[in-house]
């Protein structure tokens, strides 16, 4: 298999609090099960985005939607190393991040439509869906607002005494906003089991990393607050899943925070609106055909005969199949009752 | 199974779109990714990429086709092996409109606006008027100002490159280049601070917000900055700038973008708020601001854009700060709303005037400071008002109308003043309570007939 090496850098953030030991860059190891697990989730999250996408188009959802695909291999990835009890959170770009945690495709797409059926009874949109069942605290539509609400989920595990970790993601436009800084700093200064993905898909709407930052090297970005940072193929969800191993037991062993910045890329706008005209369709094109997430996955496992071709297009069928479902459910589940304008502004007391 | 591909929305506000050009052809072989077509959009021009692989079976709609709405059948993609001929089922006649069934309720539509042609008695005899967006006069105000003063300059999220988010910097950037046309890292309250220094150093920063939802962000620079120096420094210091962006309910977006923070900001001493509806005041008054040595904050609407309206052909074309205007004469009820309320306002005005109650509106156009002579000289008119607010009720600039009206007009009132505004609550997301929650031309009407004694509740 033709594969570039893994852009893995890393950097330790100085004495006191610098506990990990060096990173080597060792292929990493999945059994069978592993990669076939993989495969299947990132091909539902692209088959579900897809079909949302789709849906946009004929008017069934509205307003704005913001699309994973490119992306599969960093949430899938992370998510393999997680337990029960752990949170995570991440910005509006978040149908992926639920299929993660395995929430019903149905109300997810539910909610996109707005109907009484989606998880948040329609009232929430696509960029506002949280399950507290599945330790999803959502879908946040301000840009970065999400940083330091994932580090105070940290906090409640830590003041629990309990081993759990929050997994905080978040973009390279949202790096430049200051709460961004002034949680890495209580983070660091309280040891919370918090894990910040930073998920460097290089854009910000339309402004490239290097328009935007000063230090575009954003697993450094921890280090004035002697936070670990590593810098992890986005692309390979084999490595992403061997970073998040790491990352994990390090929180887990009341040693965290930690920082990782996953290479990555989105292949469509940054919404639906968005005509893309500050990138090439070459460089889209060549991150596609060189380094599809779900690609790198599919060839190993033809390459290393574990499934054949047939039962991969079995695999795209049924879950073409589960998508469908899922869009003939969002579609007729009733618009809510208006009554629920009123309900869920404050708890009943 | 072949696919077909139906034009799609490729904005919140797309209804139709003109198939630019198709770049494959009957034949070509597809890969999922693969442009197949670009079309304009009402914002843009976009590419149409497929979700499929296969073969493009047949194009229905030609290069250049305009007007093509939302939803139609464009093309057929079909799978390796297979051909049209196979696939009786299709109906091919390429301009049937295929609306989805089980669609949403219709989200908010903005009708076409009532045109606000400004009565202004010092314009020259014989101004002509050009009809431009919203969008536009906005644009022409900023760049005016540039050309007339080298210490203006636009900073904010996209406004360079990108064009702005809801393309209201179109070409400031070709035409001033980027050291006065800022494109912004995402970090309102790092920006404005900086945009707050600036301005106390003598320059005139115009600070873009992609929306206001985001000022939040750096409501402190706002309030505790921008607003208070001129007063802590006993008149030293100066903060002259313009904060600016769109305010109020967009389309389908949810709780956390679709506010009005109108009074939020018309609360604080220091600051002049201004929040107008046609293109004309947009214009004039956004000159008024940038020429302003004040801190202003400027609210903009989204919906309102892409309308046209005639604004005044002559140079340097101002709106004075702080004057509300009538726009629509009536003598039996005054209505009292800015920015697109104005709008719901004369809708449901002309909608008045067929049952035989003639309103007057007022564009009270500034929020702070409040004109409230034009709208007391109209309520000693009319004796009646009706607040209209596309925003929340408590602490409302409606409740601020009300309130003066009974300290300073009490006696010319017939009836209790009524404020209608949006619902008391966060902004849903599904369309038909997104529809119920903004303020409706229903409810407008029903209080209007309310304080006329006719019909309404009382
Ligand atoms: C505080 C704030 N400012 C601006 C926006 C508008 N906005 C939404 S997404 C976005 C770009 C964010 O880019 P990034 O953090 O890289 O995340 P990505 O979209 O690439 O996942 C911007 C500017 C916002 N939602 N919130
Ligand atoms: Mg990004």
């Amino acid at each position: 298999m033709a594969k570039k090496p893994s852009p893995r850098k890393s950097v330790k953030s100085g004495k006191p609090t610098a506990r990990r030991k060096n990173v080597k860059a060792k292929t990493p190891e999945a059994t069978n099960e592993e990669l076939i697990e993989y495969y299947k989730t990132m091909l539902m999250m692209r088959r579900f985005e897809e079909k949302a996408g789709q849906m946009y188009g004929m008017g069934l959802i509205g307003g704005f939607c913001h699309l994973y695909i490119g992306q599969e291999a960093v949430v899938t990835g992370i998510q393999a190393a997680l337990k029960d009890g752990d949170s995570i959170l991440t910005s509006y770009r978040d149908h992926a991040h639920m299929l993660a945690c395995g929430i019903d495709p149905k109300i997810i797409l539910a909610e996109l439509t707005g109907r009484a059926d989606g998880i948040s009874s329609g009232k929430g949109g696509s960029m506002h869906m949280f399950s507290v069942e599945k330790g999803f605290f959502g879908g946040h539509g301000i840009v970065g607002a999400q940083v330091p609400i994932g580090t105070g989920l940290a906090f409640a595990h830590k003041y629990r005494k309990s081993d759990n970790v929050s997994v905080t993601y978040f973009g390279d436009g949202a790096v430049n906003q200051g709460q961004v800084y002034e949680s890495f700093n209580m983070a660091r200064l309280w040891n919370l089991p918090v894990i910040f993905i930073i998920e460097n898909n290089q854009y910000a709407m339309g402004t490239s990393l290097e328009r935007a930052s000063s230090e575009i090297e954003l697993y450094r970005r921890g280090e004035s607050f002697k936070i670990d940072g590593e810098m992890v193929d986005g692309m390979d969800v084999l490595a992403v899943k061997e970073a998040a191993d790491r990352a994990v037991a390090t929180c887990r062993q009341g040693k965290g925070p930690v920082l990782i910045e996953m290479k990555t890329y989105r292949y469509r706008g940054h919404s639906m609106s968005d005509p893309a005209k500050y990138r090439s369709k070459e460089e889209v094109s060549k991150m596609r055909s060189e380094s599809d997430p779900i690609d790198q996955i599919k060839r190993r496992l033809l390459d290393g005969k574990l499934l054949s071709e047939d039962q991969l297009k079995k695999i795209d069928k049924e879950i073409k199949a589960v998508v469908s479902e899922a869009a003939e459910f969002a579609q007729n589940s009733p618009e809510p009752d208006p009554s629920e304008l009123y309900t869920d502004i404050l708890v009943a007391e | 199974m072949s696919v077909e591909i139906l034009l799609p929305a490729m904005s919140p506000t797309m209804t139709e779109g003109t198939i630019a050009k198709w770049t494959v052809k009957e034949g070509d072989k597809l890969s999922a990714g693969d442009i197949i077509a670009e079309i304009e959009t009402d914002k843009a021009t976009m590419e149409l990429e497929t979700d499929e692989d296969g073969i493009m079976g047949k194009i229905l709609v030609a290069d250049g086709a305009e007007g093509i709405a939302v939803g139609t059948l464009i093309a057929i993609i079909l799978e390796e092996g297979e051909d049209l001929g196979t696939i009786s089922t299709i109906n091919l006649n390429p301009r049937e409109e295929r609306i989805a069934e089980n669609k949403p309720s219709e989200a908010q539509a903005v009708s076409a606006p009532i045109n606000i042609v400004p009565l202004q008695d010092d314009l020259p005899e014989g101004t002509t008027y050009n009809n431009i967006t919203v969008r536009e006069a906005l644009r022409d105000a900023m760049a005016e100002e540039m050309r007339l003063d080298d210490t203006v300059f636009v900073m904010g999220e996209e406004v360079a490159e990108y064009q702005g988010a809801y393309k209201v910097t179109q070409n400031l950037l070709a035409e001033f280049g980027s050291e006065r046309v800022i494109d912004t890292p995402i970090t309102e309250h790092g920006f404005t601070g900086l945009a707050v220094g600036a301005a106390m150093a003598g320059l005139k920063p115009i600070v873009e917000y992609m929306t206001f939802n985001f000022a939040m962000q750096a409501m402190d620079h706002i309030v505790n900055s921008a607003a208070k120096t001129n007063y802590m420094s006993g008149g030293q210091i100066r903060c002259p700038m313009v904060f600016r962006g769109p305010n109020g309910a967009a389309s389908r977006v949810g709780a956390q973008h679709s506010q009005n923070y109108a009074s939020w900001f018309a609360h604080i001493p220091g600051l002049i708020v201004i929040a107008p509806y046609s293109a004309a005041d947009c214009k004039g008054l956004l000159k008024s601001a940038i020429k302003s040595e004040n801190p202003v904050i400027f609210l903009e609407n989204e919906m309102v854009y892409g309308q046209s309206f005639d604004v005044p052909a002559v140079d340097d074309y101002t709106v004075p700060i702080g004057k509300a205007a009538v726009v629509r004469t009536g003598s039996d009820v005054t209505l009292i709303s800015y920015s697109i309320g104005v709008k719901f306002a004369l809708e449901a005005a002309e909608k008045l005037a067929l049952e035989g109650i003639d309103a007057e509106v007022v564009d009270l156009r500034t929020l702070r400071p409040l004109d409230m002579d034009t709208v007391i000289a109209s309520v000693q008119k009319t004796n009646r008002a009706v607040c209209i607010e596309e925003g929340w009720i408590s602490c409302s600039i409606s409740s601020e109308i009300s309130a003066r009206l009974m300290e300073d007009a009490f006696d010319y009132l017939d009836a209790p003043v009524i404020r209608v505004t949006n619902e008391d609550v966060p902004m849903p997301y599904a369309a038909n309570l997104e529809k119920l929650a903004v303020v409706s031309q229903e409810r407008i009407i029903k209080a209007i007939k309310s304080v006329c004694y006719k019909g309404g509740d009382q």
